[in-house]
């Protein structure tokens, strides 16, 4: 049993619209799992089923291995994308209060609250009221009233919006450090560089279908189209061309380099060896640039909703 | 898990801490009592306005009942042409000019007193007058016929009746009066307590919506607990304030009544004097002491259970009714077209009770109206001091409760869905269409 929440083909309709169609998702432990998916897509309808503020229609969720019951929101963090706080409540009564409907006691949550207010460096604002925070420091008390009772499962929607890039990647820190202490993550963004920076597992909804999901690694290599970024620097700068062109699949491409040379995408067929084309390039020119080309979470995503 | 205590009090505490909550609890009794002492005060200076009428009189034996009284002077203008008189009374600019033409007083009288004036007069002045011509006229024909003044002032006669039910309970028109006030009172308040409560209900949950802490929350809790809390919380605070303000008020009134050394029993017996002008000739002690009576007779244990009972059935009913409403809007502007369905019902049972369980309180209407669940809290307890069987009572509560646990379970449907709506305002048919959800 390495999955902490496992979804089974869970539908939901609302009226006649059709919000998931028979998704199933399992987020292994100790991962950051990247939930993705154009706007409308239904993530947000499966991240309320995870936390029984919606019921499914069909299907189920389970966690731990137990079916969701009222108990499990104790287990759960959830930072929704439409977030806020009481806007005239002072900061330590909210979060106090946030804290026990999440089943913590007042002292254990006033210790934990000291915690992290030093840990951010907020603690004066406790006798604050909301109103008078800006927009990034609110969220930064959201993000703690999130993660205070130490769920299992944490779910972030779009965590960094409202963040300035400092703010961010202290917060992407946290994050990651609560994955090192054991929290498993489920996180739903349209940022595909922090999908890319922060997740190990992703899956794509789209139109309430699950189109695709997996390991990031292995998405990418099923996406990877065999193709080398390559630059060479030679004389006859016309005549290689022509022979790398006789041989293979080529395409433009650009990058940084030091030198004025040849630039090319070229693309090996599905059997060819990566060494076959060194070794080939090497005996016609100076090889000064030799990468695959890795498709990026963001090309896999428009690719693959573009194609469904 | 149970939220809901933790739920109550931050709601509770939250209406409460609040300053305009505090300002109104403390304000509201001194701008009431201001708003009562000016309204006083002007009826007064109205009453007080003296008036100057000049008297015709052709007959020459009328103009004798016109005596001066302290806002009123008569002026004798007998002698004078009807022409002379208005002009002068024209000139002098007093109120009017009554003129009574020279005609057997005996015969036919109409069209022969007028009441000339700049403008139109005001009723209780004419009505006034005519009683008192009324009156004089009565005697002179009485007198004509051989009566004497002394066998009409004995024939004068002030009848009461004394009234008993069939077991022996003695009632008098006290009582009536005496329910009427309990009744009103009750229904009354119970009205007041549910429109501002109730919107008070409403607004915080769009304060929820609006500051997006909705999600935060009903990821921790069941959204019916967070109604529910909220409904109770806010009613609990509601509560607070008036306790607040009835000792507020207690304090007043005996302040008041010692530094103006007010008999302050007295002063009520004079309010109720006004609905019972029947009794205006008996004797004050006598009136003190049927009114201790009447408030002996109500039957006040099931008054009270009653009330509790009512109170606070047609109460969670109404607010449940505003939560939802709360929920399927985005802003306060957006409520009105979902007000109205809540506030006709309300409305209703307010002009139901004042005119129609008055009238009769076990009438048809007044009895339909006490059952239907919307109507039935404030009909029921306007008819309870006046003694509903208990079946009738208890029949209405069922009702009353059933439909609350429905209204209930239809709020919650729509909370549920429309505390996460955003956008634009709904219609009816979207709202139905939640329920399904």
């Amino acid at each position: 049993m390495n999955d902490l929440l496992v979804a089974n083909s869970v539908s939901k309709n609302f009226g006649k619209f059709q919000a998931l169609n028979q998704v199933s998702i399992a987020v292994p432990k100790g991962s950051i799992f990247g939930l993705l998916g154009p706007n409308g897509a239904g993530k947000t309808t499966l991240i309320r089923i995870i936390n029984q503020i919606t019921m499914p229609d069909q299907g189920a969720v389970f966690l731990d291995g137990q079916p969701l019951k009222p108990e499990h929101v104790r287990d759960i963090g959830y930072l929704p994308e439409e977030r806020g706080l009481y806007k005239s409540m002072k900061v330590g009564e909210q979060c106090l209060y946030l804290a026990q409907l999440k089943g913590l006691s007042k002292t254990e949550a006033k210790e934990r609250l000291k915690y992290w207010f030093d840990k951010l460096e907020i603690g004066d604002w406790w006798n604050k009221k909301i109103q008078e925070l800006s927009k990034g420091q609110a969220q930064k008390i959201q993000f703690v009233v999130t993660v205070l009772h130490r769920p299992k499962l944490l779910i972030f929607d779009e965590p960094f919006s409202g963040f300035d890039p400092i703010n961010a990647n202290l917060i992407k820190d946290e994050i990651l450090q609560l994955r090192d202490e054991g929290a498993t993550v489920i996180f739903s963004t349209h940022r595909m560089e922090s999908v890319e920076e922060l997740c190990d597992h992703i899956a794509l909804i789209h139109k309430s279908n699950k189109v695709l999901d997996g390991k990031l690694n292995d998405i990418k290599r099923q996406f990877k189209t065999n193709t080398f970024e390559v630059g060479l620097e030679s004389p006859n700068k016309e005549r290689v061309f022509a022979e790398i062109q006789d041989k293979f699949e080529v395409l433009p491409a650009t990058f940084r380099n030091l030198h004025d040379d040849i630039k090319l995408n070229i693309k090996l067929g599905e059997n060819a060896s990566p060494n076959d084309l060194l070794s080939f390039l090497t005996s016609k020119a100076e090889v000064h640039h030799f990468v695959e080309v890795i498709p990026s979470a963001s090309d896999i995503f428009i690719q693959t909703v573009k194609n469904n | 898990m149970n939220h809901l205590p933790l739920i109550i009090k931050r709601e509770y505490l939250t209406k409460v801490k609040n300053k305009s909550f505090i300002v109104m609890t403390f304000l509201s009794p001194l701008i009431m009592i201001a708003l009562a002492a000016v309204v006083a005060y002007l009826s007064q200076l109205n009453n007080d306005k003296e008036r100057t009428i000049s008297i015709l009189d052709e007959t020459g034996y009328l103009k004798e009942v016109f005596q001066n009284s302290e806002n009123t002077t008569y002026t004798d203008l007998t002698g004078l042409s009807l022409e002379n008189a208005i002009a002068l009374v024209k000139e002098k600019k007093d109120y009017g000019l009554l003129h009574i033409a020279s005609v057997d007083v005996l015969g036919d009288a109409t069209n022969k007193i007028k009441f000339y004036s700049e403008e139109s007069p005001s009723l209780s002045v004419i009505s006034g007058l005519e009683q008192k011509i009324e009156k004089r006229l009565k005697e002179e024909k009485l007198q004509k016929d051989g009566v004497t003044l002394a066998q009409i002032e004995a024939s004068k006669t002030n009848i009461e009746i004394a009234q008993e039910s069939y077991d022996g309970q003695k009632s008098s028109k006290a009582d009536n009066v005496v329910k009427l006030i309990f009744g009103g009172a009750a229904g009354y308040l119970l009205f007041m307590f549910i429109i501002i409560y109730g919107n008070m209900i409403m607004r915080s949950v769009i304060e929820e919506k609006t500051s997006r802490i909705i999600e935060v929350i009903i990821s921790s809790v069941k959204p019916i607990q967070l109604m529910m809390g909220k409904i109770i919380g806010t009613s609990l605070a509601g509560v607070t304030q008036f306790v607040i303000w009835s000792i507020l008020g207690g304090v007043f009134m005996f302040v008041l009544g010692f530094i103006f050394n007010i008999d302050l029993l007295a002063m009520q017996t004079q309010q109720q004097e006004v609905a019972m002008q029947t009794l205006q000739d008996s004797g004050m002690e006598q009136r003190i002491g049927e009114f201790f009576i009447a408030f002996q007779n109500l039957p006040m244990t099931n008054l009270i259970i009653a009330f509790l009972f009512f109170f606070i059935g047609g109460y969670l009913l109404y607010s449940s009714l505003y939560a939802a409403i709360g929920a399927a809007v985005d802003n306060e502007t957006d409520t009105q077209q979902f007000m109205l369905p809540i506030l006709m019902p309300l409305m209703l049972a307010v002009y139901v009770g004042f005119f129609t369980v008055i009238e009769d309180p076990h009438g048809t209407v007044s009895t339909v109206f006490s059952f239907i669940p919307f109507t039935s809290p404030v009909v029921m307890l306007m008819r309870i001091p006046f003694g509903v069987p208990l079946w009738q009572q208890g029949l209405s509560l069922l009702l009353l409760i059933g439909t609350f646990v429905f209204a209930v379970w239809f709020a919650a449907k729509i909370y549920r869905v429309g505390i996460l709506m955003y956008g634009k305002k709904p219609t009816y048919k979207e709202l139905f269409k939640w329920l399904k959800y």
